[in-house]
C-alpha cells in the first residue's frame, strides 16, 4: 500500500441514503444528546460524581461510524465514551446506572463514566488514560487477523491523545502486520483546553499515519452521512485485508473537557456559532423535513420516544441500589 | 407538568454559587441544550442549561444572588401548553445524593480472623490451596532455558490460542534463547517478533486477550517492560474489575529479573515487589526447572494477567524437570526447599539457590536454616511462612531488590501481624543495597546480596 491520501473531503453529503435510515439516525443522535445533557443536569445534582466527559456535539461521528459496521466488529475508544455505548446499542439504563455509581451498571458501579464494557455488544471500553486505548483497540484487530473471522476493530481516539508515543507504536505494528484496524481520530479541536494548533506541529491529523504507509482521509464529522460514507470506505478497506486506515472526524464539543472545566480557552462566539451553524442533529432534522418529506410531527414523537428513554434511564439509576459491600472485593482475579 | 431547575454542582467540590445573570427571561420558549442562567463559582462562570423543554415559568432565584446552595430550585419551567400564570412547580423532594441503601444484609461471614472495614464488608479470608501432589513420574535433566520452552511449547500444542510475542523471539531464537526452535515449529503467525516497541506491544497483547487470546508476551529484560508500565497496570491489572468481571486479560508477560553481570543499573533490577503491590495480577519468581515448567504452564492457562519473572543467571542451571505435558504447580503456593528447625529463610529466583547454600554453611556451625522458596509473590502464601516461623522462631528474608518497600518489608509486615508472638527475634533483611547498581566489579558484588550475608543475618538472629 502506497503512502497515499486523499485530498480534504469536506464534501456536501450525497442523498442517497433512504429516509428511513436518516430517521433511525436522528433518533440515534438524538438519544445521545438527551442523555447527555441528562447525565450533565445529574451531575449537578451530585448524582453523578468523579469525571463526567460529555460528547453533545460529537453524535454524527459515532452514529455514522456505527452504521458501517457488522455484527462482530469491535470497539475501544477513550474516556468521552458515553456515545460510543448508546451508538452500540447498550442499555441507556445500564449506562446510567454506571454512571451514578450503581449495581445495574455496566461494571456493577465499579467503573464509572469512563470504565465501562460490554462483551455482548463488542464494546471493549472506556479507557482512562488517554492513549492507551489505542494499543489495546491494535491487539483487537490483531485477534481478528489471527482468528481470520473477517471482523473488524474500531479504535476511537482524540486529537489529544494523537501526540502519545504509544499511538504510534500502534500505528507502525498494525501496518506491518496488515491488521485491520479503523483508526477513527476524532478531532474535536481541543485536548482538556489546549487546541489542536498549540499542541500539534501539523494540525492535519489524518497525515499521522503517512509514515506507515497509512492513508487518512479528513471527515465533516458534523454530518452524519459524511461520517457514514466515510465510514463504509474505511471499513471496507480494512475488512478487505488491506490494513489499518485513519479517518480524521472534524467534530466539535459544545460543553467543556469534563463537567469542571469553564472553558475559558475558547469563546462562546465560537460555540455558539458551532451550535447554530453546523449542529449535526438541527442539520439532519431539516434535511428530514426539506428533502424527504419527514413531518413535523413524526419528527416530535421521535424526540418525544428519546427524552422518555432517557427519562427513564435517568429514574432507573436513581431508584437501583448501590453495590453491596460484598462487592468491595469482586472481580479482582478470575477463578483459575 | 412543570419541573424545576435546581442550583447545580458544577464541580466535584461546589457547594454553593452566584447567579450572575439570567439568560432566559419568563415567558421565553425553552428547549433542551438552551443555556438558562450563568452561575458564577469560585473558581469560573459556568452556564445552566435546560434538559426539559418548555416555557421558563418563574425565575425563583434573580440575578445577583449569591451564595445559592446547590440544589436550591431556581426557577421553575412549564411544559409546552401549561398556562404560565398559574404554574406552581410540584414540590419535589431533594434529590437524594446518597443511594438507597438496601437494608445491609448481614452476610454469613467466614470465620476469619481478618477485621471488618468500615463498610462492613470483611475482606475475604486468604484462600487455601490444596498442597499439589508429590510428583513422582517421568523426569529428565534440563536446563532452566529448556523447561521454559518445554513449557511453551506444550501449552501451544495444547491450545490453538496461545501465541509467543517479543523482541527477536522468532527469527533471533530469543535474546536469552528461550524460544528456540519455537519458530520452526509453529510457525510466523504464532511466533511473532515485534518491533521495539514494549508500550505497544504490552497493549496490543492486552487487546488481544481480552478478545480472548493467550498472548505469553516476552520483554527481553523486565527493565524495558517499565516502558509499558501503564498497560500492564492499568489495562490489565485493572479491567477485570473495572469491568464489573466482564472483560479479563489471561495473558503471561515473561522475562528476566533482577541482576545480571556487570550490565550496571539500567539493565540491573528487580521488580518483584513493583508488581506484587498490584491487585488484579499474579506474580511468580520461580527457582528450579521444574517450578519454571510448571508454573509457567499455570500461567499459560490462568485467566488473568500473570507476571512471569525469571533471571538471567538462572537459565543455565540444570534441574531433574518432570516430563509430563499435564504437570502443572499451582500458582500461590510456596515450596520448603531445604527442612530446618532454627531458623526461616525466605527466598525466590535466583536467590534460593544463595539461601540453600547459606544453609549449607550454617548448617557447619550448627544452625538448622529452613529455606522458603515462595514462587509466588501474588497471592503470597502466608501459611507457608507463618508456619515455619512458629516451629523456627526467627526468620530471614532475601531478595536481590532494594529493601525500601520490598518484599522483605511485606514479610516483615506479615510474620507482625500472623506470628508474632512466636518470634524470638527482629526479622532481619537481606536485599540489595539503596543504591543504582554499580558497573565496577566490586562495588557491584558489594550491592547484592551475597551467601556471607544471608549466613551473617541468619546467625544474628540466631544469637550465635
Amino acid at each position: 500500500m502506497a503512502a497515499t491520501r486523499k485530498t480534504n473531503r469536506v464534501k456536501p453529503a450525497e442523498p442517497d441514503v433512504s429516509a428511513e435510515t436518516l430517521k433511525r439516525w436522528y433518533t440515534d443522535m438524538l438519544l445521545i444528546r438527551r442523555f447527555e445533557e441528562r447525565a450533565g443536569q445529574m451531575y449537578g445534582m451530585g448524582l453523578i460524581g468523579g469525571f463526567c466527559h460529555l460528547y453533545i456535539g460529537q453524535e454524527a461521528v459515532v452514529v455514522g461510524m456505527q452504521a458501517a459496521l457488522q455484527e462482530g466488529d469491535t470497539i475501544v475508544t477513550s474516556y468521552r465514551d458515553h456515545g460510543h455505548m448508546l451508538a452500540c446499542g447498550m442499555d441507556p439504563k445500564g449506562v446510567m446506572s454506571e454512571l451514578t455509581g450503581r449495581r445495574c451498571g455496566y461494571s456493577h458501579g465499579k467503573g464509572g463514566s469512563m470504565h465501562m464494557f460490554s462483551r455482548e455488544k463488542n464494546f471493549f471500553g472506556g479507557h482512562g488514560i488517554v492513549g492507551a486505548q489505542v494499543p489495546i483497540g491494535t491487539g483487537l484487530g490483531f485477534a481478528h487477523r489471527y482468528r481470520d473471522d473477517g471482523r473488524i476493530s474500531v479504535t476511537y481516539l482524540g486529537d489529544g491523545a494523537i501526540n502519545q508515543g504509544q499511538v504510534y507504536e500502534s500505528f507502525n505494528m498494525a501496518s506491518l502486520w496488515k491488521l485491520p484496524v479503523v483508526y477513527v481520530v476524532e478531532n474535536n479541536r481541543y485536548g482538556m483546553g489546549t487546541s489542536v494548533s498549540r499542541a500539534s506541529a501539523r494540525t492535519d491529523l489524518y497525515h499521522r499515519g503517512i509514515a506507515y504507509g497509512i492513508q487518512g482521509e479528513q471527515v465533516d464529522g458534523m454530518d452524519v452521512v459524511a461520517a457514514y460514507e466515510a465510514a463504509v470506505e474505511a471499513v471496507e478497506h480494512a475488512r478487505a485485508g488491506q490494513g489499518p486506515i485513519i479517518l480524521e472526524m472534524l467534530t466539535y464539543r459544545y460543553r467543556g473537557h469534563s463537567m469542571s472545566d469553564p472553558a475559558k480557552y475558547r469563546t462562546k462566539d465560537e460555540v455558539n456559532r458551532m451550535r447554530t451553524e453546523h449542529d449535526p442533529i438541527d442539520h439532519l432534522r431539516q434535511r428530514l423535513l426539506e428533502e424527504h418529506g419527514a413531518g413535523e410531527d413524526d419528527l416530535k414523537q421521535i424526540e418525544k420516544r428519546a427524552r422518555d428513554i432517557v427519562a427513564e434511564a435517568a429514574q432507573f439509576a436513581q431508584d437501583c441500589p448501590e453495590p453491596d459491600p460484598s462487592e468491595l472485593w469482586t472481580d479482582v482475579l478470575a477463578e483459575a | 407538568m412543570a419541573s424545576e431547575v435546581l442550583m447545580p454542582a458544577l464541580s466535584p467540590t461546589m457547594t454553593e454559587g452566584k447567579i450572575a445573570r439570567w439568560v432566559k427571561s419568563v415567558g421565553e420558549p425553552v428547549r433542551a441544550g438552551d443555556v438558562l442562567a450563568e452561575i458564577e463559582t469560585d473558581k469560573a462562570t459556568m452556564e445552566v442549561e435546560a434538559v426539559d423543554e418548555g416555557v421558563l415559568a418563574k425565575i425563583v432565584i434573580p440575578e445577583g444572588t449569591d451564595h445559592v446552595a446547590v440544589n436550591t430550585p431556581i426557577a421553575v419551567i412549564a411544559e409546552n401548553g401549561e398556562d404560565v400564570g398559574e404554574v406552581e412547580a410540584k414540590p419535589r423532594p431533594a434529590p437524594q445524593a446518597k443511594a438507597p441503601q438496601e437494608p445491609p444484609e448481614q452476610k454469613e461471614e467466614p470465620t476469619s480472623p481478618r477485621p471488618a472495614t468500615r463498610d462492613g464488608a470483611a475482606a475475604p479470608a486468604r484462600p487455601a490451596l490444596a498442597e499439589p501432589a508429590e510428583y513422582t513420574g517421568k523426569t529428565v535433566t534440563q536446563t532452566v532455558r529448556e523447561a521454559l520452552r518445554d513449557a511453551m511449547a506444550e501449552e501451544m500444542r495444547r491450545d490453538e490460542t496461545v501465541f509467543l510475542m517479543g523482541e527477536e523471539v522468532a527469527e533471533y531464537q530469543g535474546a536469552y534463547k528461550i524460544s528456540q526452535g519455537l519458530l520452526q515449529e509453529f510457525g510466523p503467525r504464532r511466533v511473532i517478533d515485534t518491533p521495539i516497541t514494549e508500550q505497544g506491544f504490552a497493549g496490543l497483547g492486552i487487546g488481544a486477550a481480552f478478545a480472548g487470546l493467550r498472548p505469553i508476551v516476552e520483554f527481553m529484560t523486565f527493565n524495558f517492560a517499565m516502558q509499558a508500565m501503564d498497560q500492564l497496570i492499568n489495562s490489565a491489572a485493572k479491567t477485570r474489575y473495572m469491568s464489573g468481571g466482564q472483560m479479563s486479560a489471561p495473558i503471561v508477560f515473561r522475562g528476566p529479573n533482577g541482576i545480571a553481570s556487570r550490565v550496571a543499573a539500567q539493565h540491573s533490577q528487580c521488580y518483584a515487589s513493583w508488581y506484587a503491590h498490584v491487585p488484579g495480577l499474579k506474580v511468580v519468581a520461580p527457582y528450579t526447572g521444574a517450578d519454571h515448567k510448571g508454573l509457567l504452564k499455570s500461567a499459560i492457562r490462568d485467566p488473568n494477567p500473570v507476571i512471569f519473572l525469571e533471571h538471567e543467571l538462572v537459565y543455565g542451571e540444570s534441574f531433574a524437570v518432570p516430563d509430563d505435558p499435564e504437570f502443572l504447580v499451582p500458582i500461590g503456593k510456596a515450596r520448603i526447599a531445604r527442612a530446618g528447625e532454627h531458623v526461616t529463610i525466605t527466598a525466590f529466583s535466583r536467590t534460593v539457590k544463595l539461601a540453600l547454600q547459606a544453609a549449607e554453611e550454617l548448617e557447619k556451625a550448627g544452625i538448622s536454616a529452613e529455606v522458603i522458596d515462595l514462587r509466588s509473590l501474588r497471592p503470597f502464601d502466608v501459611a507457608a511462612v507463618a508456619d515455619s516461623v512458629k516451629k523456627t522462631n526467627r526468620i530471614v528474608s532475601v531478595e536481590e531488590g532494594w529493601p525500601f518497600a520490598g518484599i522483605g518489608s511485606e514479610i516483615a509486615a506479615i510474620v507482625m501481624e500472623e506470628c508474632f508472638d512466636w518470634l524470638d527475634a527482629p526479622l532481619k533483611r537481606v536485599a540489595g543495597k539503596d543504591v543504582p547498581l554499580p558497573y565496577a566489579a566490586n562495588l557491584e558484588r558489594l550491592a547484592v546480596p551475597q551467601v556471607e550475608d544471608i549466613v551473617a543475618a541468619a546467625r544474628e538472629v540466631a544469637y550465635r
